[in-house]
């Protein structure tokens, strides 16, 4: 019998990644916990207010952290996508489809808190900035990727045709990016950018990393809860044109 | 401690609205995720049960 | 026998589409007068003075462009879905994403470059002049097929789905959004006296990279559609 190290090949397949991912998730969720605690306690009682913008500011706790999870999680999602495709693996996919949610889920926080902190400081609920709007962009990303899916019936081609989609929209976000900032420096358009934020203390990076860490964690416990709902759900359906039988169904329990 | 009273943590400087309303609905949608996955997960368990 | 070469296919694609739609004139005819009709509506919300109108001229225009290009996406792949002849056409030994150029190209001409003829005068009822005139006119023929071409992904990946319509456009519009903004902002930069040449050669830039990668991924997706 080999001692060689966990043989990691053996969690790609559904069966055995479901109790897995079972194990995993209370540490994760916890970790989560943990470190949303110890960020906030940071965020509100040790990072002190900043001069220009007062204590608005300390929405960046929260509103950073979910826009960097939004972005991440689409890399992360279209790179599965992208496994899924190359090597035709349904696991792979079935990560990407439950990423999907949790990332719109971030995109969405992060444009929210994001006017929340534009009202105080620019004065304006919106404005058309390049990281604002390629935000917007990422959501419609997102939401299309998901309605795509659940507008097919056919599990395999749902699959496919999502990854594809993941793939083609991970291109355009810098594309995006460039190009609204291009027309925004063109246009004179917004002079404060997200990103002078106040010249940050040493006390207000760590909490927001100690943040983007808490979501990190909350992102892999979401996901692998849902890819376990996922992978049951998957189970009773037939899947990809084989045709469920009995003793599939029976075996699945 | 930098705040003087709990009113004054509350008030935030005159942002209190903006700081709150974010960090509640981050709080809000965060735990609203958390629900649906845990009752998917549920009505999956459910499902497979009547088998 | 031997077999025709991928430039012979290519032409037997365009000229099959192109026949097919010259025995249904009234594709061009609407593209034509969708593009007439929407952008003769703002003038008419928006109220009728020039500053206004010019001011609004080249976000008005390029946006009726591209919706037109949308909505005409849907006759790109479905009619050959529809009686079979698109699984032939997967099974014909040339390179799949060549025979997307082909298509797409037949389709641009008949809903692209009408609007792209058609241009100048758009821009003339929108109080746009000389200079600007020829920049919107260019922008257009540069940034129409890109559309198309971008577009034939969207259309490939809904084939066949109800209410593909709406879903069509909700996946290809953040596709559109860097095409229209260059290609928007090239007309307002020359209607301000900046150059815009930045933006059309941007403009180019997306064309070829539409080009080069949009067929392809437009071939992957037929593939998965049709499996």
């Amino acid at each position: 019998m080999s001692t060689a190290g966990i043989n990691w090949f053996k969690y790609s397949s559904p069966q055995a990644f479901h109790p897995l991912a079972g194990r995993l998730i209370p540490w994760f969720a916890a970790a989560a916990l943990g470190l949303s605690g110890v960020g906030l306690y940071l965020g509100f009682f040790v990072a002190p207010t900043d001069a220009t913008q007062g204590d608005a500011y300390r929405i960046i706790f929260v509103h950073v952290p979910a826009a960097w999870m939004s972005m991440f999680l689409y890399v992360i999602m279209a790179v599965w996508a992208g496994i899924g495709l190359g090597l035709n693996a349904r696991p792979s996919f079935m990560m990407a489809q439950a990423i999907a949610p949790t990332g719109a889920l971030f995109t969405f926080l992060a444009l929210l808190t994001g006017s929340m902190w534009g009202k105080p400081t620019w004065g304006a609920w919106w404005v058309w900035d390049a990281r604002l709007t390629s935000e917007l962009i990422l959501l419609f990303q997102y939401i299309g990727i998901i309605l795509l899916r659940s507008s097919i019936d056919d599990l395999r081609r749902a699959d496919r045709a999502s990854a594809v989609l993941a793939l083609v929209g991970v291109v355009n976000v810098p594309i995006i990016y460039f190009s609204v900032r291009w027309w925004n420096t063109l246009h004179q358009g917004a002079s404060v950018s997200i990103t002078a934020a106040p010249s940050m203390a040493g006390s207000m990076v760590t909490a927001m990393l100690v943040m983007t860490l808490a979501f990190w964690m909350y992102s892999f416990a979401v996901t692998l809860a849902r890819m376990r709902c996922v992978i049951v759900e998957r189970e009773r359906q037939p899947s990809w044109g084989k045709q469920a039988t009995i003793p599939d169904v029976v075996e699945a329990r | 401690m930098q705040w003087g009273s709990v009113a004054e943590f509350v008030a935030m400087g005159g942002y209190g609205l903006y700081v709150w309303i974010s960090f509640g609905a981050t709080a809000l949608c965060m735990g609203g995720e958390v629900l649906a996955v845990w009752r998917r997960s549920a009505a999956v368990v459910a499902s497979r049960n009547e088998l | 026998m031997s077999q025709p070469s991928m430039s012979e296919a290519l032409r037997g694609v365009v000229r099959r589409d192109l026949l097919l739609a010259m025995r249904r004139r009234s594709d061009v005819a609407m593209s034509v007068f969708f593009v007439v009709i929407v952008a003769s509506l703002f003038p008419l919300g928006v109220g009728p003075e020039q500053a206004v109108l010019r001011m609004i001229a080249s976000g008005v225009l390029w946006v009726t462009a591209l919706l037109a290009c949308l909505l005409s996406l849907g006759r790109l792949f479905t009619a050959d879905y529809l009686d079979g002849v698109l699984e032939q056409t997967l099974l014909i030994p040339q390179p799949l994403a060549v025979l997307v150029v082909g298509k797409v190209f037949a389709h641009w001409v008949i809903s692209g470059l009408p609007v792209v003829l058609l241009s100048p005068l758009l821009g003339l009822q929108f109080g746009l002049s000389g200079d600007s005139l020829v920049v919107l006119t260019l922008s257009l023929l540069l940034g129409t097929p890109t559309l198309s071409m971008i577009g034939a992904i969207g259309a490939a990946l809904t084939l066949g789905l109800r209410g593909s319509g709406l879903l069509v456009a909700l996946l290809v519009l953040p596709l559109f959004i860097p095409v229209l903004i260059f290609g928007a902002g090239a007309v307002t930069n020359s209607l301000a006296g900046i150059g815009s040449e930045a933006n059309l050669s941007l403009l180019g830039a997306c064309f070829m990279l539409s080009l080069a990668f949009a067929p392809w991924a437009t071939a992957v997706a037929l593939r998965i559609a049709l499996e």
